[in-house]
Protein backbone atom coordinates (compact mmCIF):
# COMPACT_ATOMS: atom_id res chain seq x y z
CA UNK A 1 0.00 0.00 0.00
CA UNK A 2 1.36 3.57 -0.69
CA UNK A 3 0.80 6.31 1.64
CA UNK A 4 -1.52 8.14 -0.60
CA UNK A 5 -4.12 5.91 -0.09
CA UNK A 6 -4.43 7.27 3.16
CA UNK A 7 -5.31 10.53 1.06
CA UNK A 8 -8.92 9.11 0.26
CA UNK A 9 -10.99 10.09 3.30
CA UNK A 10 -13.13 6.66 3.35
CA UNK A 11 -9.86 4.68 3.37
CA UNK A 12 -8.54 7.16 5.98
CA UNK A 13 -11.47 6.63 8.41
CA UNK A 14 -10.89 2.90 7.78
CA UNK A 15 -7.15 2.57 8.53
CA UNK A 16 -7.00 5.16 11.40
CA UNK A 17 -10.40 3.59 13.21
CA UNK A 18 -8.05 0.47 14.80
CA UNK A 19 -4.62 2.74 15.08
CA UNK A 20 -6.70 5.22 17.05
CA UNK A 21 -7.68 2.83 20.13
CA UNK A 22 -3.73 1.51 20.24
CA UNK A 23 -2.36 4.93 20.05
CA UNK A 24 -4.19 6.62 23.01
CA UNK A 25 -3.52 3.06 24.68
CA UNK A 26 0.23 3.73 24.32
CA UNK A 27 0.02 6.88 25.22
CA UNK A 28 -1.86 6.06 28.33
CA UNK A 29 0.62 3.49 29.15
CA UNK A 30 4.17 5.54 28.11
CA UNK A 31 3.12 8.33 29.72
CA UNK A 32 1.65 6.48 33.47
CA UNK A 33 5.36 4.33 33.38
CA UNK A 34 7.55 7.23 32.53
CA UNK A 35 5.84 9.52 34.86
CA UNK A 36 5.87 7.40 37.57
CA UNK A 37 9.18 6.57 36.87
CA UNK A 38 10.44 9.95 36.97
CA UNK A 39 8.41 11.36 39.93
CA UNK A 40 8.99 8.65 42.18
CA UNK A 41 11.87 6.34 40.94
CA UNK A 42 14.66 8.59 40.42
CA UNK A 43 16.67 10.58 42.70
CA UNK A 44 16.56 14.50 43.49
CA UNK A 45 19.10 16.51 41.17
CA UNK A 46 21.81 17.46 44.20
CA UNK A 47 21.53 20.64 42.90
CA UNK A 48 17.99 21.47 41.94
CA UNK A 49 16.27 19.23 44.16
CA UNK A 50 13.35 17.55 42.98
CA UNK A 51 12.52 20.51 40.51
CA UNK A 52 14.03 18.77 38.17
CA UNK A 53 11.16 16.49 37.44
CA UNK A 54 8.72 18.76 35.38
CA UNK A 55 11.26 18.03 33.05
CA UNK A 56 9.47 14.92 31.97
CA UNK A 57 6.47 17.29 31.10
CA UNK A 58 8.44 20.13 29.82
CA UNK A 59 10.80 18.74 27.32
CA UNK A 60 8.43 16.57 25.78
CA UNK A 61 5.80 19.49 25.85
CA UNK A 62 8.42 21.81 24.03
CA UNK A 63 9.67 19.31 21.60
CA UNK A 64 6.13 18.57 20.47
CA UNK A 65 4.78 22.46 20.16
CA UNK A 66 7.88 22.69 17.91
CA UNK A 67 7.07 19.14 15.83
CA UNK A 68 3.60 20.14 15.35
CA UNK A 69 4.26 23.03 13.77
CA UNK A 70 6.66 20.81 11.61
CA UNK A 71 3.31 18.55 10.76
CA UNK A 72 1.50 21.16 9.60
CA UNK A 73 4.23 22.34 7.52
CA UNK A 74 4.63 19.23 6.23
CA UNK A 75 0.42 18.77 5.59
CA UNK A 76 0.16 22.01 4.45
CA UNK A 77 2.74 21.47 1.46
CA UNK A 78 0.87 18.14 0.25
CA UNK A 79 -2.32 19.86 0.58
CA UNK A 80 -0.88 22.76 -1.77
CA UNK A 81 0.70 20.90 -4.23
CA UNK A 82 -1.34 17.25 -4.31
CA UNK A 83 -4.94 18.98 -3.18
CA UNK A 84 -5.42 16.35 -0.55
CA UNK A 85 -8.28 17.29 1.53
CA UNK A 86 -7.05 14.83 4.50
CA UNK A 87 -4.00 16.81 4.60
CA UNK A 88 -5.38 19.77 4.93
CA UNK A 89 -8.02 18.83 7.95
CA UNK A 90 -4.91 17.44 9.67
CA UNK A 91 -3.04 20.94 9.35
CA UNK A 92 -6.33 21.96 10.67
CA UNK A 93 -6.48 19.55 13.37
CA UNK A 94 -2.87 19.70 15.10
CA UNK A 95 -3.36 23.41 15.65
CA UNK A 96 -5.19 23.36 18.67
CA UNK A 97 -2.65 20.38 19.80
CA UNK A 98 0.32 22.41 19.04
CA UNK A 99 -0.79 25.86 20.91
CA UNK A 100 -1.47 23.33 24.06
CA UNK A 101 1.81 21.64 23.87
CA UNK A 102 2.85 25.50 23.60
CA UNK A 103 1.22 26.89 27.01
CA UNK A 104 2.30 23.70 28.53
CA UNK A 105 6.00 24.08 27.68
CA UNK A 106 5.45 27.47 28.76
CA UNK A 107 3.50 27.08 32.13
CA UNK A 108 5.81 24.46 32.94
CA UNK A 109 8.63 26.14 32.36
CA UNK A 110 7.41 29.53 34.24
CA UNK A 111 7.22 26.71 37.35
CA UNK A 112 10.48 25.30 37.18
CA UNK A 113 12.21 28.88 36.42
CA UNK A 114 10.53 30.37 39.90
CA UNK A 115 12.83 28.18 42.12
CA UNK A 116 16.25 27.75 39.77
CA UNK A 117 16.34 31.59 38.20
CA UNK A 118 13.96 33.20 40.62
CA UNK A 119 11.22 34.67 38.12
CA UNK A 120 8.56 33.05 36.40
CA UNK A 121 9.11 34.65 32.74
CA UNK A 122 12.20 36.21 31.57
CA UNK A 123 13.16 37.46 27.91
CA UNK A 124 15.30 35.17 27.05
CA UNK A 125 15.95 34.17 23.85
CA UNK A 126 13.96 29.99 24.13
CA UNK A 127 11.00 31.71 26.23
CA UNK A 128 10.60 34.31 23.98
CA UNK A 129 11.09 32.47 20.76
CA UNK A 130 8.14 30.05 22.48
CA UNK A 131 5.77 33.10 23.09
CA UNK A 132 6.14 34.21 19.37
CA UNK A 133 5.52 30.33 17.78
CA UNK A 134 2.19 30.41 20.31
CA UNK A 135 1.50 33.98 18.60
CA UNK A 136 2.08 32.33 15.20
CA UNK A 137 -0.20 29.28 16.42
CA UNK A 138 -3.26 31.85 17.35
CA UNK A 139 -2.77 33.55 14.12
CA UNK A 140 -3.05 30.55 12.13
CA UNK A 141 -6.29 29.17 13.98
CA UNK A 142 -7.58 32.28 14.28
CA UNK A 143 -7.79 32.54 10.12
CA UNK A 144 -9.27 29.01 9.63
CA UNK A 145 -12.14 30.52 11.95
CA UNK A 146 -12.35 33.65 9.89
CA UNK A 147 -12.87 32.10 7.09
CA UNK A 148 -16.37 30.23 5.72
CA UNK A 149 -15.56 28.87 2.09
CA UNK A 150 -13.33 25.38 3.30
CA UNK A 151 -11.28 25.52 0.20
CA UNK A 152 -9.79 28.90 0.10
CA UNK A 153 -9.35 28.68 4.10
CA UNK A 154 -6.68 25.89 3.63
CA UNK A 155 -5.35 27.58 0.63
CA UNK A 156 -4.78 30.53 2.64
CA UNK A 157 -3.84 29.02 5.95
CA UNK A 158 -1.10 26.63 4.11
CA UNK A 159 0.47 29.57 2.47
CA UNK A 160 0.50 31.57 6.18
CA UNK A 161 1.91 28.20 7.54
CA UNK A 162 5.12 28.14 5.25
CA UNK A 163 5.43 31.71 5.10
CA UNK A 164 4.99 31.85 8.82
CA UNK A 165 7.84 29.08 9.17
CA UNK A 166 10.30 31.12 7.36
CA UNK A 167 9.59 34.11 9.90
CA UNK A 168 9.37 32.00 12.96
CA UNK A 169 12.87 30.67 12.06
CA UNK A 170 13.76 34.09 11.17
CA UNK A 171 12.79 35.10 14.98
CA UNK A 172 14.19 32.27 16.48
CA UNK A 173 17.44 33.14 15.76
CA UNK A 174 17.00 36.99 15.94
CA UNK A 175 15.68 37.16 19.36
CA UNK A 176 19.00 35.25 20.37
CA UNK A 177 20.54 38.66 18.74
CA UNK A 178 18.95 40.14 21.06
CA UNK A 179 19.47 38.98 24.22
CA UNK A 180 21.59 36.69 26.03
CA UNK A 181 19.24 33.84 27.67
CA UNK A 182 19.45 31.99 31.27
CA UNK A 183 18.06 28.77 29.77
CA UNK A 184 20.15 26.11 29.14
CA UNK A 185 21.14 24.28 25.91
CA UNK A 186 19.44 21.68 24.65
CA UNK A 187 18.94 18.78 27.19
CA UNK A 188 18.87 15.99 24.18
CA UNK A 189 20.73 15.38 21.00
CA UNK A 190 21.65 12.91 18.82
CA UNK A 191 25.31 14.61 18.78
CA UNK A 192 26.08 15.89 22.17
CA UNK A 193 29.09 13.52 24.09
CA UNK A 194 27.44 13.88 26.89
CA UNK A 195 23.42 14.03 27.66
CA UNK A 196 21.27 14.71 30.77
CA UNK A 197 22.43 11.37 33.21
CA UNK A 198 21.04 7.91 32.49
CA UNK A 199 18.83 7.91 35.46
CA UNK A 200 16.58 10.84 33.96
CA UNK A 201 17.19 10.31 30.38
CA UNK A 202 15.34 6.59 30.39
CA UNK A 203 12.37 7.92 32.00
CA UNK A 204 12.45 10.85 30.15
CA UNK A 205 12.77 8.94 26.43
CA UNK A 206 9.11 6.88 27.31
CA UNK A 207 7.44 10.25 28.40
CA UNK A 208 8.78 11.79 25.27
CA UNK A 209 7.45 8.60 23.21
CA UNK A 210 4.25 9.28 25.16
CA UNK A 211 3.75 13.01 23.92
CA UNK A 212 4.49 11.54 20.63
CA UNK A 213 1.81 9.04 20.51
CA UNK A 214 -0.73 11.07 22.27
CA UNK A 215 -0.14 13.95 19.52
CA UNK A 216 -1.07 11.24 16.72
CA UNK A 217 -4.02 10.30 18.98
CA UNK A 218 -5.35 13.53 19.33
CA UNK A 219 -4.74 14.73 15.97
CA UNK A 220 -6.12 11.47 14.13
CA UNK A 221 -9.22 11.74 16.44
CA UNK A 222 -9.47 15.51 15.46
CA UNK A 223 -8.85 14.95 12.03
CA UNK A 224 -11.55 12.25 11.58
CA UNK A 225 -14.15 14.45 13.56
CA UNK A 226 -13.05 16.96 10.66
CA UNK A 227 -13.76 14.79 8.31
CA UNK A 228 -17.19 13.58 9.66
CA UNK A 229 -17.92 17.46 9.76
CA UNK A 230 -17.48 17.65 6.20
CA UNK A 231 -19.59 14.62 5.01
CA UNK A 232 -21.93 16.32 7.16
CA UNK A 233 -22.35 19.75 5.61
CA UNK A 234 -22.46 17.93 2.20
CA UNK A 235 -25.55 15.79 3.46
CA UNK A 236 -27.31 18.65 4.91
CA UNK A 237 -26.17 20.67 1.56
CA UNK A 238 -27.62 17.78 -0.51
CA UNK A 239 -30.96 17.51 1.64
CA UNK A 240 -31.56 20.68 1.26
CA UNK A 241 -30.78 20.62 -2.62
CA UNK A 242 -33.03 18.01 -2.76
CA UNK B 1 3.53 48.97 -13.49
CA UNK B 2 4.68 52.56 -13.25
CA UNK B 3 0.85 53.57 -14.15
CA UNK B 4 -0.54 51.17 -11.17
CA UNK B 5 2.07 52.80 -8.76
CA UNK B 6 1.01 56.61 -9.78
CA UNK B 7 -2.73 55.93 -9.40
CA UNK B 8 -2.22 54.31 -6.03
CA UNK B 9 0.34 57.08 -5.36
CA UNK B 10 -2.88 59.76 -6.65
CA UNK B 11 -5.81 57.96 -4.40
CA UNK B 12 -3.52 57.91 -1.28
CA UNK B 13 -2.49 62.07 -1.42
CA UNK B 14 -6.07 62.71 -2.78
CA UNK B 15 -8.98 63.55 -0.61
CA UNK B 16 -10.45 60.65 1.57
CA UNK B 17 -7.07 58.73 0.93
CA UNK B 18 -5.80 58.86 4.46
CA UNK B 19 -2.54 60.11 3.25
CA UNK B 20 -1.07 61.69 6.90
CA UNK B 21 -3.20 59.66 8.99
CA UNK B 22 -0.33 57.45 9.63
CA UNK B 23 2.08 60.08 9.78
CA UNK B 24 -0.87 62.01 12.67
CA UNK B 25 -1.12 58.85 14.41
CA UNK B 26 2.79 58.00 14.78
CA UNK B 27 2.95 61.61 16.06
CA UNK B 28 0.06 60.37 18.82
CA UNK B 29 1.77 57.62 20.43
CA UNK B 30 4.82 58.84 20.51
CA UNK B 31 3.25 61.66 22.29
CA UNK B 32 1.29 59.54 24.51
CA UNK B 33 4.57 57.88 25.43
CA UNK B 34 5.86 60.12 28.15
CA UNK B 35 2.44 60.85 29.84
CA UNK B 36 2.58 57.01 30.73
CA UNK B 37 6.46 56.60 31.43
CA UNK B 38 6.88 59.87 33.17
CA UNK B 39 8.77 62.95 31.74
CA UNK B 40 12.18 62.03 32.63
CA UNK B 41 15.31 62.59 30.61
CA UNK B 42 17.07 59.61 31.09
CA UNK B 43 13.97 57.23 31.26
CA UNK B 44 12.59 58.68 27.62
CA UNK B 45 15.94 58.70 26.37
CA UNK B 46 16.89 54.78 27.19
CA UNK B 47 13.32 53.79 25.38
CA UNK B 48 13.36 56.35 22.35
CA UNK B 49 14.32 53.51 19.90
CA UNK B 50 12.16 50.94 20.66
CA UNK B 51 8.95 53.36 21.00
CA UNK B 52 10.13 55.13 17.63
CA UNK B 53 10.27 51.55 16.02
CA UNK B 54 6.69 50.01 17.42
CA UNK B 55 5.20 53.03 16.44
CA UNK B 56 5.89 53.23 13.34
CA UNK B 57 5.39 49.34 12.91
CA UNK B 58 1.57 50.41 14.11
CA UNK B 59 1.33 53.35 11.95
CA UNK B 60 2.34 50.79 9.34
CA UNK B 61 -0.25 48.21 10.11
CA UNK B 62 -2.96 50.84 10.36
CA UNK B 63 -2.52 51.81 6.63
CA UNK B 64 -2.54 48.24 5.39
CA UNK B 65 -6.12 47.70 4.85
CA UNK B 66 -5.98 50.49 2.30
CA UNK B 67 -4.22 48.42 0.19
CA UNK B 68 -6.28 46.21 -1.21
CA UNK B 69 -9.62 46.62 0.38
CA UNK B 70 -11.19 48.86 -1.58
CA UNK B 71 -9.60 47.65 -4.99
CA UNK B 72 -11.07 44.38 -4.11
CA UNK B 73 -14.91 46.25 -2.97
CA UNK B 74 -15.50 47.95 -6.48
CA UNK B 75 -13.99 45.26 -8.17
CA UNK B 76 -10.86 46.93 -10.05
CA UNK B 77 -8.72 44.04 -8.16
CA UNK B 78 -9.86 41.71 -10.51
CA UNK B 79 -9.70 43.41 -13.23
CA UNK B 80 -6.21 44.52 -12.36
CA UNK B 81 -5.97 40.76 -12.14
CA UNK B 82 -6.66 40.13 -16.06
CA UNK B 83 -4.33 42.63 -17.03
CA UNK B 84 -1.33 41.63 -18.63
CA UNK B 85 0.52 42.27 -15.31
CA UNK B 86 1.49 39.69 -13.47
CA UNK B 87 -0.10 39.48 -10.10
CA UNK B 88 3.22 39.28 -8.54
CA UNK B 89 3.92 42.91 -10.37
CA UNK B 90 0.62 44.23 -8.68
CA UNK B 91 1.85 43.19 -5.33
CA UNK B 92 4.85 44.67 -5.64
CA UNK B 93 3.25 48.13 -7.15
CA UNK B 94 0.95 48.19 -4.18
CA UNK B 95 3.34 47.24 -1.77
CA UNK B 96 5.75 50.29 -3.12
CA UNK B 97 3.15 52.75 -2.94
CA UNK B 98 2.26 51.89 0.60
CA UNK B 99 5.98 52.04 1.11
CA UNK B 100 5.62 55.42 -0.33
CA UNK B 101 2.47 57.08 1.32
CA UNK B 102 3.38 55.68 4.53
CA UNK B 103 6.95 54.33 5.68
CA UNK B 104 9.09 57.06 3.92
CA UNK B 105 7.00 59.90 5.27
CA UNK B 106 7.68 57.62 8.92
CA UNK B 107 11.14 57.84 8.13
CA UNK B 108 11.77 61.43 7.89
CA UNK B 109 9.12 62.53 10.41
CA UNK B 110 11.30 59.67 12.76
CA UNK B 111 14.08 62.29 14.08
CA UNK B 112 11.64 64.88 14.95
CA UNK B 113 10.59 63.05 16.98
CA UNK B 114 13.23 61.45 18.31
CA UNK B 115 14.01 64.40 19.66
CA UNK B 116 10.83 65.04 21.66
CA UNK B 117 11.91 61.97 23.32
CA UNK B 118 15.55 62.88 23.84
CA UNK B 119 16.66 60.56 21.88
CA UNK B 120 20.63 60.90 22.24
CA UNK B 121 22.79 62.46 19.29
CA UNK B 122 24.61 59.79 18.32
CA UNK B 123 21.09 57.97 17.42
CA UNK B 124 19.38 60.39 14.42
CA UNK B 125 21.47 59.23 11.51
CA UNK B 126 21.32 55.48 12.39
CA UNK B 127 17.44 55.65 13.22
CA UNK B 128 16.74 57.22 9.79
CA UNK B 129 19.30 54.73 8.10
CA UNK B 130 17.59 51.81 10.16
CA UNK B 131 14.35 52.59 9.25
CA UNK B 132 14.94 53.89 5.50
CA UNK B 133 16.18 50.16 5.46
CA UNK B 134 13.61 48.30 7.72
CA UNK B 135 10.13 49.98 6.59
CA UNK B 136 10.26 48.48 2.89
CA UNK B 137 10.15 45.16 4.86
CA UNK B 138 7.23 46.33 7.07
CA UNK B 139 5.16 47.26 3.88
CA UNK B 140 6.06 44.09 1.93
CA UNK B 141 4.94 42.01 4.99
CA UNK B 142 2.31 43.95 5.75
CA UNK B 143 1.03 43.90 2.33
CA UNK B 144 0.86 39.66 2.09
CA UNK B 145 -1.04 40.12 5.51
CA UNK B 146 -3.69 42.28 3.74
CA UNK B 147 -3.77 40.27 0.73
CA UNK B 148 -4.84 37.58 3.22
CA UNK B 149 -7.62 39.03 4.78
CA UNK B 150 -9.03 40.82 1.86
CA UNK B 151 -12.07 38.88 1.31
CA UNK B 152 -12.94 38.84 4.91
CA UNK B 153 -15.30 41.47 6.31
CA UNK B 154 -13.60 42.57 9.57
CA UNK B 155 -10.34 41.37 8.48
CA UNK B 156 -8.81 44.37 9.83
CA UNK B 157 -8.28 42.66 13.29
CA UNK B 158 -7.03 39.52 12.29
CA UNK B 159 -4.33 41.01 9.81
CA UNK B 160 -3.50 42.40 12.91
CA UNK B 161 -2.71 39.12 14.99
CA UNK B 162 -1.35 37.70 11.60
CA UNK B 163 0.92 40.56 10.58
CA UNK B 164 2.82 41.44 13.79
CA UNK B 165 3.94 38.29 14.76
CA UNK B 166 5.85 39.02 11.31
CA UNK B 167 7.37 42.05 12.31
CA UNK B 168 9.54 40.74 15.08
CA UNK B 169 12.47 39.67 13.34
CA UNK B 170 12.79 43.46 11.99
CA UNK B 171 11.77 44.92 14.76
CA UNK B 172 14.80 43.16 16.44
CA UNK B 173 17.26 44.24 14.02
CA UNK B 174 15.86 47.91 13.86
CA UNK B 175 15.86 48.76 17.42
CA UNK B 176 19.33 46.93 18.14
CA UNK B 177 20.66 48.84 15.33
CA UNK B 178 19.90 52.30 16.90
CA UNK B 179 20.37 51.39 20.49
CA UNK B 180 23.87 50.38 19.61
CA UNK B 181 24.60 52.95 18.08
CA UNK B 182 23.85 54.86 21.07
CA UNK B 183 26.13 52.88 23.53
CA UNK B 184 28.85 53.01 21.03
CA UNK B 185 28.77 49.79 20.04
CA UNK B 186 29.35 48.71 15.66
CA UNK B 187 25.32 48.82 14.51
CA UNK B 188 26.68 46.93 11.36
CA UNK B 189 25.68 43.49 12.05
CA UNK B 190 21.94 44.73 12.70
CA UNK B 191 21.82 46.80 10.16
CA UNK B 192 23.41 44.25 7.55
CA UNK B 193 20.83 41.80 8.74
CA UNK B 194 17.85 44.04 8.90
CA UNK B 195 18.86 45.15 5.04
CA UNK B 196 18.88 41.53 4.17
CA UNK B 197 15.67 41.23 5.82
CA UNK B 198 14.37 43.72 3.15
CA UNK B 199 16.06 42.39 0.78
CA UNK B 200 14.58 38.72 0.96
CA UNK B 201 10.89 40.08 1.63
CA UNK B 202 11.12 42.20 -1.69
CA UNK B 203 12.80 39.53 -3.42
CA UNK B 204 10.49 36.39 -2.38
CA UNK B 205 7.13 37.96 -0.61
CA UNK B 206 5.03 38.53 -3.78
CA UNK B 207 4.86 35.34 -4.89
CA UNK B 208 3.39 34.56 -1.26
CA UNK B 209 1.08 37.74 -1.91
CA UNK B 210 0.18 37.01 -5.30
CA UNK B 211 -0.79 33.54 -4.84
CA UNK B 212 -2.94 34.38 -2.16
CA UNK B 213 -4.25 37.08 -4.29
CA UNK B 214 -5.70 34.38 -6.86
CA UNK B 215 -6.79 32.36 -4.13
CA UNK B 216 -9.13 35.15 -2.78
CA UNK B 217 -10.34 36.76 -6.07
CA UNK B 218 -10.86 32.52 -7.38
Amino acid sequence: MSLWELANPKRFMGWTAPVLPWAFGGAALCLCIGLIWGFFFTPDDFRQGSTVKIIYLHVPAALMAINTWFMMLLASLIWLVRRHHVSALAAKAAAPVGIVMTLMALFTGAIWGQPMWGTYWAWDPRLTSFLILFLFYLGYVALWAAIDDSDTAADLTSVLCIVGSVFAILSRYAVNFWNQGLHQGASLSLDAEENVSDVFWQPLVICIAGFVLLFIALVLLRTRTEIRVRRTKALLARAARA
Amino acid sequence: MKALLARDLRLAVRAGGGFGLGLAFFLIVVVLVPFGVGPEREVLARIAPGILWVASLLAALLSLDRIFALDFEDGSLALLATAPLPVESIALAKAAAHWVTTGLPLTLAAPALGFLLHLPTQGYALLLLSLLLGTPALSMIGTFGAALTVGLRRGGLLMSLLVLPLYVPTLIFGAEAVRRGIDGLSPTAPLMLLAAITAATIALLPFATATVLRINLR
